[in-house]
C-alpha cells in the first residue's frame, strides 16, 4: 500500500520547506476553525484525526524537521490502534521491531520477566520499536494526503492573545511575522510549551535526582527482540541499564549514571564506547549513532483546558520514560480530543463537552505519572530506606515469587479507563470483564462482508458505534440530530448470510467478542468514536440509547 | 484491623530473636535486612488496610528531619 518509494526516505534528513500561505498577504488576520501549534507525534496525531472527521486544520511548526536524536522508541498497543484509525498504523508495524517480553536482571541472573499480550486475537502487539522520527514521517506522509491539512514549517507562534470566541496568534516566518485567529487553538508545542508560558501557565511536579546516558548504537548483535533491564549488572554496577532493539540495527541502550556524573563529559564518544564495550564484550564492533545525558521529571498542567485553548501532549505533561508513557499517553490526548473537538465545531455538541477532554485527560496522566513516578522511585532510590527495598525486593526475587511482581523496572504504557467520566452511563445491568464504561475497547478477530478482520477495524469510521450482539437486528433504531451513529451487528461465525441487507453485520470469528465483553444475544454496547466505552445493556432498548448518546456528547 | 494486644506465645524469644538477627551486621546490612523482612511479613499478612494501619502507628509522632533526593519542577 505505502510503495517502495517512501520506505526509502531517510526521515532523519528529511527538510520540510518552508511556503508562504496567502494568510501572509492578508489585510486582517484570517481565521481559521481550529489551529494546532506542534508538528510532533501528538499535533500530527490530532490534525490528521480532525481532518478525518471533516474538520480544516492548520497546523502550524517552528522547525523544518523531523524530531532528530534519541527520544521515544516505544509506542504501545492502543497507540499503534489510534494509528489504525489514522491510516498509517500498518506502516509503523512493518517498520517497527515487535515486542511482548520483557526481562530483568539482577547482577547477571534473570529475576523476572512479564508477556505484555499474553492472549491471543489481538490485531496488535503490545509494543513495537520505532524511532520517533518514523513515527513523525509516517503521521506526516499521512496528513499531507489529507487536503483539509494545511501544514506550516518555519512558523513559529510568538505571541497569543486569548479572546471570549477564539485566539489571537502572532506569527513569525523568514519572511517576517503575520497574525491568524482561531475559533479554537491545540497547543501541542511540546514540553516547554511556549503557548503555555505566553499564557502565565505552569506544569509542575518534582525532578529525579538522576542522570542517565541514552546511546544509540549501530551494531550486529545476538539479543531478542525483548525489553532487557539490568539492575547492578557486572558491567555497569551498582546502577541500572536498559536495552532495547530499533530498525535499522540500531540498539538503545540507557546506562543509569547518578545524580553526580557530568553530563558533558558523559556524552563524548571516549567515555561512552568503554561503556558500551562492557556490556558487549571486547570483540563487539559498534558505532555510535546519537548520544544524550537526561535527567528526567514528572509534572503537569493543572488544567488542559483554558477556555479556547486546549493543551495536548508533553506541553500538558510530562514523564520520565520508564513506562513509555509520554508519546502514548501524547497521542491518546489527541484522540480524545479530536472527536470531541470536531462535534463542536460542527455546532453539534455543546462546549462544555470539552472538559470531559481535561477531566479524563488529566486523569490519564495522573495514572501515566504515577506509574512512572513508582519507576522511577525503585530505579533511583530517594533516600536510605527506599534503597533498601529496592535492594530487598531485588535479592528476595530470586527465589520468592512475590517479590519478583514487586521489581518495577517500568510499568509499561497501557490505555486509561475513564472510570467515572461525566460521558459515561454508569451500568444498570451486572456485567463481568474489565469492558466497563470508560474502557478502551477490546481487539478480537471478526469475519466482515466474508473476509477476515478486526473488530477494531470496524469501528474506526470517526463517529459512535451502536453494537448489538444476537441474530435480530433491532428495529426502530435510535440516533439524535447530528451525531453520527452507526449499528453494528454482531452474530457468531458463520450466521452473516442469515442476515437480510440493512444493518452491517459482522460474524465474531472465534466467539471472541462475546466473551471480552461479556456479551449474550440482546447485549448492546455505545461505544465513542474514540473506541471507548459509552455504555452497555443487557437488552436493546432505543430511550436509553438515546439518552446514553445524549450524556456521552455533553447533553445530557 | 490491627491487633495491637499481645499476640505472641512467647514475646522475650521473638524480642531476642530480632535482635539476634543482626547480630555484628553493619548498619546497611541490618537496614537490609529489615527491609527483607519488612517484605516477607507484608506479603504474608496481605491485607493491605492492616499494613497501612501498621505503617501509621510506625510513623506516630515521628516529624522528618530529613530529606528526600526529590526536586520540585516548575516548566
Ligand atoms: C530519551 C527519551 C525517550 C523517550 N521514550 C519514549 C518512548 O519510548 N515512548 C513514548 O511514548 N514516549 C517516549 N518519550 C517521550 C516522547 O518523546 C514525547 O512524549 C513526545 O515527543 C511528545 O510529543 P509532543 O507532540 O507532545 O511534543 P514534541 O514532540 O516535543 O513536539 C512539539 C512540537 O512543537 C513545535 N513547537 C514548539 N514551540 C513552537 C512554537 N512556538 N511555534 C510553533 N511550533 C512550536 C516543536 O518544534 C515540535 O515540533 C521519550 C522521551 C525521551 C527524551
Amino acid at each position: 500500500m505505502d510503495g517502495s518509494m517512501a520506505e526509502r526516505v531517510d526521515y532523519q534528513a528529511l527538510v520540510l520547506p518552508y511556503a508562504r500561505s496567502p494568510d501572509q498577504d492578508a489585510q486582517r488576520p484570517v481565521r481559521h476553525p481550529v489551529i494546532i501549534v506542534g508538528a510532533g507525534p501528538v499535533g500530527l496525531a490530532a490534525a490528521i484525526d480532525l481532518a478525518q472527521q471533516g474538520i480544516r486544520v492548520v497546523l502550524l511548526d517552528d522547525d523544518d524537521r523531523l524530531s532528530t536524536g534519541s527520544r521515544a522508541i516505544c509506542f504501545a498497543k492502543r497507540t499503534l490502534e489510534i494509528f489504525d484509525r489514522l491510516g498509517c498504523g500498518e506502516r509503523m508495524v512493518g517498520q517497527g521491531i515487535t515486542w511482548n517480553l520483557g526481562k530483568v536482571f539482577f547482577r547477571e541472573e534473570p529475576v523476572y520477566s512479564f508477556n505484555l499480550l499474553p492472549e491471543a486475537g489481538h490485531r496488535r502487539p503490545a509494543f513495537i520499536n520505532l524511532q520517533q522520527y518514523y513515527v513523525e514521517g509516517f503521521l506526516l506522509d499521512r496528513a499531507q494526503a489529507l487536503p483539509l491539512i494545511d501544514i506550516r514549517w518555519k512558523n513559529q507562534v510568538t505571541a497569543l492573545e486569548p479572546q471570549a470566541d477564539g485566539v489571537l496568534l502572532q506569527v513569525a516566518t523568514p519572511e517576517g511575522e503575520y497574525r491568524l485567529e482561531a475559533d479554537w487553538l491545540v497547543a501541542a508545542d511540546g514540553s516547554r510549551s511556549p503557548i503555555r508560558r505566553a499564557m502565565g501557565l505552569e506544569s509542575k511536579g518534582q525532578t529525579f535526582r538522576d542522570r542517565f546516558l541514552i546511546a544509540d548504537v549501530r551494531m550486529d548483535a545476538p539479543f531478542p527482540a525483548e525489553r532487557w533491564f539490568w539492575f547492578d549488572p557486572p558491567f555497569h554496577p551498582n546502577r541500572s541499564v536498559l536495552l532495547h532493539q530499533q530498525p535499522d540495527g540500531i540498539w538503545r541502550i540507557d546506562f543509569q549514571l547518578g545524580w553526580d556524573a557530568d553530563p558533558v563529559a558523559e556524552r563524548q564518544p571516549e567515555r561512552v564506547i568503554p561503556r558500551v564495550q562492557a556490556l558487549l564484550g571486547p570483540e563487539a564492533r559498534f558505532e555510535l549513532e546519537w548520544v544524550s545525558v537526561y535527567t528526567f521529571s514528572c509534572l503537569r498542567m493543572e488544567r488542559f483546558r483554558h477556555g479556547r485553548v486546549l493543551f495536548a501532549g508533553d506541553s500538558a505533561h510530562g514523564v520520565s520514560p520508564f513506562g513509555a508513557r509520554g508519546a502514548n499517553g501524547g497521542v491518546q490526548d489527541a484522540e480524545n480530543l479530536a472527536w470531541k473537538l470536531a462535534l463542536v465545531v460542527q455546532g453539534q455538541a455543546p462546549e462544555s463537552l470539552l472538559d470531559s477532554y481535561d477531566a479524563e485527560r488529566v486523569r490519564a496522566a495522573d495514572e501515566n505519572i504515577l506509574n512512572s513516578t513508582r519507576s522511577t522511585d525503585f530505579i533511583t532510590p530517594k533516600n536510605e530506606a527506599s534503597r533498601a527495598f529496592r535492594d530487598a525486593t531485588l535479592e528476595l526475587a530470586r527465589d520468592c515469587g512475590f517479590a519478583r511482581r514487586l521489581v518495577n523496572s517500568g510499568r509499561l504504557s497501557l490505555p486509561c479507563t475513564y472510570r467515572d467520566s461525566a460521558l459515561n452511563t454508569p451500568d444498570t445491568d451486572a456485567f463481568d470483564g474489565p469492558m466497563q464504561p470508560g474502557a478502551p475497547a477490546a481487539d478480537a478477530p471478526v469475519r466482515a462482508g466474508g473476509e477476515e478482520g478486526w473488530f477494531l477495524s470496524q469501528i474506526a469510521h470517526g463517529g459512535f458505534t451502536l453494537l448489538c450482539f444476537g441474530e435480530e437486528p433491532p428495529d426502530n433504531f435510535p440516533g439524535i440530530r447530528g451525531v453520527p451513529l452507526r449499528p453494528l451487528l454482531v452474530v457468531p461465525a458463520g450466521a452473516a448470510q442469515r442476515q437480510a441487507a440493512g444493518l452491517p453485520v459482522i460474524e465474531d470469528a472465534a466467539g471472541l467478542l462475546a466473551r471480552r465483553y461479556d456479551a449474550g444475544p440482546g447485549a448492546t454496547y455505545l461505544l465513542r468514536p474514540d473506541q471507548h466505552v459509552a455504555a452497555r445493556w443487557r437488552r436493546f432498548e432505543p430511550v436509553l440509547v438515546t439518552a446514553a448518546l445524549a450524556r456521552a456528547t455533553g447533553q445530557g | 484491623m490491627l491487633n495491637t494486644d499481645l499476640n505472641l506465645a512467647a514475646p522475650d524469644d521473638v524480642y531476642e530473636a530480632l535482635i539476634e538477627l543482626h547480630r555484628d551486621l553493619a548498619p546497611e546490612q541490618s537496614r537490609l535486612v529489615n527491609a527483607k523482612l519488612i517484605l516477607l511479613l507484608a506479603n504474608h499478612i496481605g491485607d493491605a488496610a492492616v499494613l497501612r494501619q501498621a505503617m501509621a502507628k510506625a510513623r506516630e509522632g515521628i516529624s522528618p528531619a530529613g530529606q528526600d533526593a526529590t526536586l520540585r519542577a516548575t516548566a
